[in-house]
């Protein structure tokens, strides 16, 4: 046996790094743990899809139209003497049957995996990113105020440049040059005036107008007062319809969760007594806020960015149900399960194929975020 | 037979463990302990050893997952209360037992007032009516020394100070006369005078209705000030029981002893604090044989092995240290042999 | 109170304003001409385009068009583009459509979220909480148009249930019970599709409030005081659990105007969200700026109502 004197420091359980203390606590939550095996096979899939089903001679051929074989149902053999060399399916049946063109609804679910991936990540990666800078801000700099005159400058600036823009040179470049003018005079005459009082008139152009905090608020909740599907379906229905415009559009209208997250965070964070002792340590305000504040605040961000990659994708689905997803020839399981709703009753797998498919993978993002979630949260804990 | 002399409650072998992710937390570990009728029983004992949940596991509320009642007697007015039924329990707890807690502020529901919260602790077992009521509920505010109580009865929990919401919870454990009132470290969340006049209420209102008080704390000075009879707890066991004279001038313990110590008084002016080494021991993973040796002075080779019995000094004052309950048989023979 | 209502208003008469100008300038900057006024539309000549032109004033500059069109808004003279037809009168036609399902759906969602969520909290583990606990995951994943498909599948092949539009054509001759009975019929599917996904949102938050309540010291010492279990839950837990769940109830409001677009569009159901879909698809500003303007309106609305709510029922907020 060990001598008293060593034992004289509390005998520790393994020490556990915090990223093992987490996965311990996930692992137990069997259904997240479904979950991520689910995602792991989904994101394979989509890898090995995207691979199998791309190029000139494709191992799968998502987009090769046989209309003499249509309307096939699941596990059909192709009809061979009347397919021309090479357009025969590879594995020697149509594994998920085809549809109205006689496409192979097995290619076209594997080229659709990765597309809809890449819409969830891309759309949330975008919205994750705005919302993690506009929170960011709104946390930490929300108390700085921009000044009076600042706000006039600005304004002049603007002007400026939007009428150069408008083609009326003369007055937008006269405004800029006010502008620029504007900037010296300020910087002069803080200079002037440090030791002596300044004239009232100059005080009241120093005055705070309004707090970036309140500004970043408003803006979000200006966003919230469109309903977010409204919004989506306005936008994409009036631009021409691309992945990256619908990706894009996701994105831009759905950051203000994020935000409100993260400023919650980074304005209790930043009370707390480790930023002031960074603080008087000498650290820089960007530093303190990516070492030290970021990586508390990123919990909750991840829990929000899981749903929304599945929100994300039952958008997509929903929209290209109206019409207005991602257009033809590229497959995505929202086109197919749109396209396959002409056909209920007479092709029914074209719905319930990729209707389970999408359930599945938005169930599993779904569990997965949900097992994060209580992980994290110290509250549900067991002693 | 006497039965005043019986204890009103009488803790026998009390074992609840924590059962966690990989581990079981032992954080009751064979404890027993007896409170005598209108007797002042202080547990005392740093942070972690038990005292609370020991308490707890009187009134059945210790969570159940994760904690467990592995084995043990708790005997009140001669019945094993741990045996009872949940709906028994509920007509024991705030009628007979009553608890009072350490953090005033969340044990009060914020979104009830004052009066609605005392109210509700009679009407649980009495019946009253809403006159009546009232003015129980303004006659146990004024004995706990609350300042215009029919004005208090409206208020809500925030609205108080900290000391006036401990005295609404003392209330509230009074509202019904049990004859065994737990407090788990009432005054450690207040400021040191608040501290005082509590300690005044409690003891007044022990004299005026014979009450019993289990009182659980860190703080040697409170104990030294009310106890009756203190059990030190360490590391979810008993290291030491007696009465106040006996601990404080005789502590026989090591653990006692170092406490005792550590306390800083005029005698230690200007010279370093005692301090016990080491740190108290992980309950899941505790050392073997007596909890306390690896911090012990005294300890022994056996100490590491062997988990020691109480032993009896007479008139009722036991420790669990055969070490120097030796060391003391051994000077007494030499003195009886004559130096 | 007073000054944070006074506060209150104001600032959401900002906001407002500065939604009523970015949604005027996303449907103004969006590229391509709103059917009526395309030159490449065959359907018009090009001198009834310029009618059109001169009486929408589509040949002023935005922000005069801004400040017609509001003008029309608020004087409840504006018109859509299609059919020359009062667009308040339009709305509030939908609205009355759209309001059954929408009342149906709420009453459905808020009765049985509570039970289920606060049922699955007190039992935390067990059978129930598990299988309500999937149940819920799936309801929340399942693609809109697949699940109301499952559903219309099992009702008209099992149940023989009227399934497309509001009521069956010709019906209405008849006396009122059977209309009724149709009507209720009609209701049914769609009401339910729209209420289980939010069923399954609101009993988890319910869920989650609950267990975050119990472990509360005031729950203990309510137990410690000899209170029964139902007491303990019901009268101490569930108070404080609730509380947040009254400023959601501002927040249905919104809702009012919402109108699922899929919902409807599956069952012909001739709704808000049809309309301001088609709307969409026609360009027809009018409509589009006008659903926004009021969606928005009821948001800030209900925000406020929320805010209320708040300050009334936590005893902490009191002013």
């Amino acid at each position: 046996m060990t001598s008293a004197e060593n034992i004289l420091e509390r005998p520790e359980t393994p020490r556990r790094t915090r990223l093992q203390e987490l996965w311990l606590l996930f692992k137990e939550n069997r259904l997240a743990i479904l979950g991520l095996v689910i995602f792991v096979l989904f994101f394979s899939t989509a890898v090995v899809g995207v691979i199998l089903t791309s190029g000139e001679d494709p191992v799968f051929d998502p987009a090769l139209i046989r209309l003499q074989e249509k309307l096939l149902p699941p596990l059909a053999r192709p009809n061979l003497e009347t397919l021309a060399h090479g357009e025969a399916p590879r594995l020697g049946v149509y594994l998920f049957g085809t549809d109205d063109l006689g496409r192979d609804v097995f290619s076209r679910m594997l080229q659709g995996a990765w597309v809809s991936l890449t819409v969830g990540f891309v759309a949330v990666g975008i919205s994750v990113l705005v919302g993690i800078f506009m929170g960011g801000i709104a946390g930490y700099f929300g108390q700085s105020h921009i000044k009076n005159d600042q706000v006039i400058i600005t304004v002049i600036m603007f002007a400026g440049v939007v009428l150069l823009g408008l083609g009326k040179e003369m007055a937008g470049v006269v405004l800029l040059l006010v502008g620029h003018a504007s900037i010296v005079l300020l910087l002069v005459s803080k200079r002037i005036f440090r030791k002596r009082t300044p004239p009232k008139w100059l005080k009241m152009l120093h005055r705070n107008a309004i707090s970036l905090d309140t500004i970043i608020m408003r803006l979000v909740d200006i966003m919230l007062c469109f309903p977010s599907f409204f919004l989506i379906l306005t936008v994409v229905a009036l631009l021409p319809a691309s992945m990256y415009n619908i990706m894009i559009v996701i994105g831009l209208t759905s950051w203000m969760g994020t935000t409100r997250f993260v400023r919650a965070e980074f304005l209790s964070l930043r009370e707390q007594d480790f930023v002031a002792a960074a603080k008087a340590l000498g650290i820089g305000n960007f530093r303190i806020i990516f070492r030290h504040m970021m990586p508390n605040a990123i919990a909750p961000v991840l829990v929000s960015a899981t749903i929304g990659i599945a929100t994300a994708i039952l958008t997509e689905a929903g929209l290209s149900f109206l019409g207005f997803g991602v257009p033809p020839p590229h497959a995505t399981w929202g086109n197919i399960l749109s396209d396959g709703k002409r056909f209920i009753f007479d092709a029914p797998w074209l719905t319930w194929i990729p209707g389970t498919a999408i359930l599945i993978v938005v169930l599993c993002f779904n569990l997965f975020g949900e097992g994060l979630k209580d992980a994290m949260n110290p509250k549900l804990r067991e002693k | 037979m006497n039965h005043d002399k019986d204890p009103l409650l009488s803790v026998r072998n009390l074992k609840v463990y924590f059962h966690g992710r990989d581990d079981t937390a032992r954080a009751v570990d064979g404890v027993s302990y007896d409170v005598g009728k209108g007797e002042t029983v202080c547990l005392v004992g740093e942070s972690g050893c038990g005292k609370t949940v020991s308490a707890l596991a009187i009134l059945g509320l210790v969570p159940d997952p994760p904690g467990e009642i592995v084995s043990g007697d708790i005997l009140f007015k001669g019945r094993n209360i741990l045996r009872l039924k949940e709906v028994e329990l509920q007509h024991i707890r705030g009628n007979q037992i009553a608890m009072v807690f350490q953090e005033p502020l969340t044990s009060l529901n914020p979104v009830f007032t004052i009066g609605n919260q005392i109210e509700e602790a009679i009407q649980v077992h009495e019946d009253l009516e809403s006159k009546e009521l009232r003015d129980r509920c303004i006659r146990l505010l004024k004995d706990v020394g609350i300042a215009s109580p029919e004005q208090r009865l409206k208020d809500y929990p925030h609205q108080l100070s900290g000391g006036q919401r401990q005295r609404v919870m003392i209330a509230m454990a009074l509202a019904c006369n049990p004859d065994l009132i737990i407090a788990d470290e009432p005054t450690t969340a207040l400021d040191v005078t608040v501290q005082a006049q509590i300690l005044n209420l409690l003891r007044t209102i022990q004299q005026k209705a014979g009450m019993s008080i289990l009182y659980i704390t860190h703080d040697l000075g409170v104990v030294a000030n009310i106890a009756d009879q203190v059990y030190v707890m360490y590391s979810g066991l008993i290291a030491e029981k007696g009465n106040t004279e006996q601990i404080f001038s005789q502590p026989r313990h090591p653990y006692t002893r170092g406490l005792l110590a550590s306390l800083p008084g005029r005698s230690s002016r200007g010279k370093r604090l005692h301090s016990i080494p080491g740190s108290v021991p992980n309950p899941s993973h505790k050392p073997g044989g007596c909890p306390f040796h690896p911090r012990c002075a005294s300890a022994v080779e056996t100490c590491q092995s062997v988990l020691p019995d109480m032993c009896d000094y007479g008139k009722g004052h036991l420790s669990r240290c055969p070490v120097i309950y030796d060391l003391e048989r051994q000077e007494k023979s030499r003195e009886k042999r004559g130096d | 109170m007073f000054s944070f209502i006074g506060r209150s208003i104001i600032q959401k008469t900002i906001t407002l304003f500065f939604v009523s100008v970015v949604s005027f300038l996303i449907i103004h900057l969006a590229p391509g001409e709103p059917s009526q006024v395309d030159p490449l539309n065959p359907k018009f000549t090009p001198e009834m385009v310029e009618r059109f032109k001169k009486e929408f004033h589509l040949d002023k500059p935005l922000y005069m068009q801004y400040i017609y069109f509001y003008k029309g808004l608020f004087t409840g003279k504006i018109v859509s583009w299609k059919d020359n037809q009062s667009v308040l009168l339009k709305i509030w036609e939908r609205f009355l459509n759209s309001l059954p399902l929408f009342i149906v759906g709420t009453i459905l969602t808020w009765t049985l979220s509570f039970p289920v969520g606060i049922r699955s909290a007190i039992f935390r583990g067990g059978i129930y909480d598990r299988s309500a606990t999937f149940l819920a995951y799936l309801l929340i994943s399942i693609p809109g148009f697949f699940f109301a498909y499952i559903l219309i599948i099992l009702t008209v092949t099992v149940l023989h249930v009227p399934v497309i539009g509001m009521e069956t054509f010709g019906l209405s001759t008849y006396s009122w019970p059977p209309v009724f009975m149709d009507r209720i019929w009609h209701l049914l599917i769609p009401s339910v599709l729209g209420a289980t996904g939010g069923i399954a949102v609101l009993s988890r938050y319910v869920r989650s409030q609950m267990l975050e309540v119990e472990g509360q010291d005031y729950v203990r010492t309510a137990r410690a005081k000899g209170l029964s279990s139902e007491q303990v839950h019901y009268k101490h837990a569930l108070r404080n659990a609730l509380l947040p769940f009254v400023t959601m109830f501002g927040l249905i409001l919104p809702g009012l105007i919402g109108g699922s677009v899929i919902i409807e569009s599956i069952f012909s159901w001739p709704g808000m969200g049809r309309m301001a879909y088609e709307a969409i698809l026609a360009r027809d500003y009018p409509i589009i700026l006008t659903v926004n303007f009021i969606s928005a309106v009821l948001v800030l609305a209900g925000t406020f109502l929320s805010d209320l709510l708040y300050l009334v029922v936590d005893p902490r907020i009191r002013l």
